[in-house]
């Protein structure tokens, strides 16, 4: 039987766009396009991520009482904090299969642009983030009695929030994944960093569910898009420092 | 002697427009001043303390003699026995506080040094991502540990002076509370440190983490400011009024000279595990004239 | 004008910890080569080839990889370039075919003629398979498609016949003889010294990390072949 050979030489390689064009969407897409397949793949893992955040929104529940009153007060709080802890758990996730076989190092080697790497990742991780966010806020509406109407305003504040996570947990998260007690080092670089996202997701949201007498929601409102502006370009600055050897 | 003298130069300048000028002006004498305005005579002082230190810090790190960090020392404590003697018990009691405020002679200087080493720790790490020599690492690593001990003096007396004056230990100002996070930041940067064990990524790893977190600083002091200002009034340590400068400001010296000196030994104990944890050079590249 | 050399370098050094891996070594190999890297265990192979494809840098030296700097000019170095690793560089929950989709999609290069690819290197059937449930030759296999894939102008096989059968490795011998028909330089290394010798026109040998031999593979010294094809 004839075995199927390589039919063209390899000079006549593909004609070569300009570097730049090519690489800088086409890089982003390309690593967009494979952290959404390792996503689904991994699908079962975001439903044991929920139900872990979840959790912890009953877990603050009982730590507070009974007590409608204080929940509803400082349900905001407890999304929040809830989802801070599982973005530890998916942030550590999204690289586990970059460094089973150090797959990373072989996209690097392509060549890939380490920032449409990073971009790719962060802006992955930002979206299951923000999927998460949006899932658990039926749990707040019901243990926490702690509905709004305002959902548009709810889902910007949300989506605002967790791409202040998803940026530095995503460079960070580069780094510990190839260090020692790799759980605990994470946490631990990443949450004193992100109060400032923390502090404004937290009041924007409070203000969202009860109520902005003195129209102060604009201001945490840019003050979380002026930290996930800094975040965004310098993270994106540094990781191929990080990742490259 | 060259790498001691400029530096001390600039430090003797600093030393006189910071306390001879401020001894003399205490104790009545103005002819000290040179006829400069106060404001001016507060910049030379701190501009040339703190750049003779950083610059004698620069120049005798790397070096094997004990001389350079054992003067600072020396210095050092002369200026916080004179700062804690003048703060405690010649500088009247202030107004409203009474005698609690006399932590303000140390909790003052204490967050210009910790602001002071951060700052040194990111220009450190920013100096090693583009320049590539460990000894820049060393230095950060320095600075990181100075800060955190600074930080936390911070925090402590931040809660010691709380307590007396609000009846809780912790008040949510906005400087201390920033204080607090960056502590926690760089404490985290410390803990990457200890776990990594490969010198090179060690380095470039917590140089990021390190230009990261120092960001991080201003976006925090205001968004807590902000979180804070709509709670309860501004409850910052009141400020020390002009007649008391001068133990604040020997106090500050004394910290300064302090924390260059430990920087100094810290810098030069990196450096010495650095040696110890990499190959020597090969004995070709000796040769060649490359250095570790 | 073409470089006449696929590798030119010059004192190439790196250490990891308190071992030099590789200390001093120069290299020149000019284009189309087949040069078999025949070494010890540790010797500094692999160090070598993770420099020579820019994954690692060198802590001291200079090289120009088909004529682009090794350190400044690494994207370029980095699109010629294929390096056959210790590590697979695979992504276990995706298929065979997924795989190399991503390969070509940072790559930059279309998404055709995979299904050859995978042929080529028998693995045609197990095509749509996740890559957790192949054995250890088969990730060779398909790490050798990726190769392939790159259409590189230098490939590096760090250990091409480890963890193959027989049939495996005539895939090698044949992937490398072809490549060779393209002009590709081939850099071997291998502790299969009689295959590895066939395929090669220069040998090159590492000891402790330096280049201590280098000339024709029929004439590697016959002491030291005992201990370096690990028979001893």
């Amino acid at each position: 039987m004839e075995r199927p050979r390589m039919s063209e030489p390899f000079d006549a390689v593909p004609p070569v766009m300009p570097r730049v064009a090519r690489h800088k969407v086409g890089g982003l897409i390309a690593a967009l396009r494979k952290e959404f397949l390792l996503q689904w793949k991994t699908r079962t893992q975001f439903m044991a991520v929920f139900v872990f955040g979840a959790t912890s929104l009953l877990l603050f529940s009982f730590a507070v009482g009974p007590n409608s009153e204080a929940l509803r007060l400082y349900s905001a709080g407890f999304l929040w904090l809830g989802l801070l802890l599982s973005s530890t758990l998916t942030l550590a996730e999204s690289y586990h299969a970059e460094m089973e076989n150090r797959a990373l190092e072989g996209l690097l080697l392509l060549p890939s642009d380490p920032r449409a790497l990073y971009y790719g990742k962060a802006i992955a991780n930002w979206l299951q983030l923000a999927l998460l966010g949006v899932g658990l806020v039926p749990v707040m509406v019901v243990l926490y009695d702690a509905g709004t109407t305002d959902l548009l305003r709810l889902l910007a504040i949300i989506l605002l929030g967790t791409a202040g996570l998803s940026a530095p947990g995503t460079l960070y998260a580069a780094m510990t994944s190839q260090a020692r007690a790799k759980q605990t080092l994470l946490p631990l670089l990443l949450f004193p960093l992100i109060v400032p996202a923390l502090l404004a997701s937290v009041k924007a949201t409070s203000l969202v569910i009860l109520g902005d007498p003195m129209q102060q929601l604009p201001s945490w409102i840019s003050l979380l898009t002026a930290f996930d502006a800094i975040y965004w370009s310098l993270c994106g600055l540094l990781f191929g420092r990080v990742v490259e050897e | 002697m060259r790498r001691t003298l400029p530096p001390a130069i600039l430090l003797a300048i600093g030393a006189y427009f910071g306390f001879v000028v401020a001894v003399a002006q205490f104790h009545g004498v103005t002819a000290f001043s040179l006829g400069l305005p106060s404001g001016v005579i507060a910049t030379l002082a701190a501009g040339c303390g703190v750049a003779g230190a950083i610059w004698f810090l620069f120049a005798n790190d790397q070096l094997d003699s004990w001389r350079p960090p054992q003067i600072l020392i020396g210095l050092a404590l002369l200026c916080l026995i004179s700062g804690s003697y003048y703060g405690l018990f010649v500088a009247p009691p202030e107004q409203f506080m009474g005698d609690v405020q006399r932590i303000m002679y140390v909790h003052v200087p204490t967050a210009w040094n910790a602001l002071l080493a951060m700052t040194l720790a990111f220009a450190c790490a920013v100096i090693f991502l583009f320049r590539g020599d460990y000894k820049w690492d060393s230095r950060m690593e320095g600075s990181i540990e100075s800060g955190v001990v600074l930080a936390f003096l911070l925090c402590c007396q931040g809660a010691i002076w709380a307590k007396p004056t609000w009846g809780v230990w912790w008040d949510w100002d906005p400087r201390l509370t920033t204080t607090a996070v960056l502590l926690f930041a760089f404490l985290g940067i410390l803990a990457l440190r200890k776990f990594v064990e490969d010198p090179a990524r060690r380095a470039i790893w917590s140089a990021v983490a390190t230009i990261i977190a120092y960001v991080d600083v201003p976006i925090v002091y205001f968004s807590v400011r902000w979180w804070n200002s709509l709670h309860q009034q501004q409850s910052s340590p009141g400020t020390v009024s002009k007649q008391f400068w001068l133990p604040l400001r020997l106090n500050a010296f004394g910290i300064l000279f302090l924390m260059v000196a430990f920087i100094m030994l810290r810098a030069r104990l990196a450096s010495l595990r650095l040696k110890q944890e990499m190959a020597p050079p090969l004995p070709e590249m000796a040769e060649l004239g490359e250095a570790v | 004008m073409q470089d006449t050399l696929a590798i030119d370098a010059q004192n190439l050094a790196r250490r990891y910890g308190r071992r030099w891996a590789l200390a001093d070594v120069s290299l020149q190999i000019p284009h189309g080569r087949v040069v078999m890297v025949a070494g010890r265990n540790g010797s500094g192979k692999s160090t070598l080839f993770r420099i020579l494809s820019t994954a690692i840098r060198p802590d001291h030296g200079s090289a120009n990889i088909l004529g682009f700097d090794l350190v400044k000019q690494r994207y370029d170095v980095r699109k010629g370039v294929a390096l056959l690793s210790h590590y697979s560089y695979l992504y276990e929950s995706l298929t065979a075919a997924e795989n190399l989709q991503v390969f070509a999609d940072h790559r930059g290069t279309p998404r055709t003629g995979l299904k050859e690819l995978l042929d080529r290197v028998r693995l045609g059937q197990r095509a749509d398979d996740a890559v957790h449930t192949f054995s250890a030759g088969m990730r060779k296999r398909l790490s050798f498609a990726r190769i392939l894939l790159q259409r590189p102008r230098l490939v590096l096989l760090d250990e091409p016949y480890g963890q193959l059968d027989p049939e495996g490795f005539a895939l090698v011998d044949e992937v490398v003889h072809e490549l060779q028909t393209f002009g590709v330089t081939v850099l071997l290394a291998t502790h299969q010294l009689e295959r590895g010798g066939r395929l090669a026109e220069d040998a090159i040998v590492l000891e402790q990390g330096r280049l201590i031999w280098q000339g024709n593979p029929q004439f590697i010294p016959s002491a030291a072949r005992d201990q370096w094809s690990g028979r001893a």
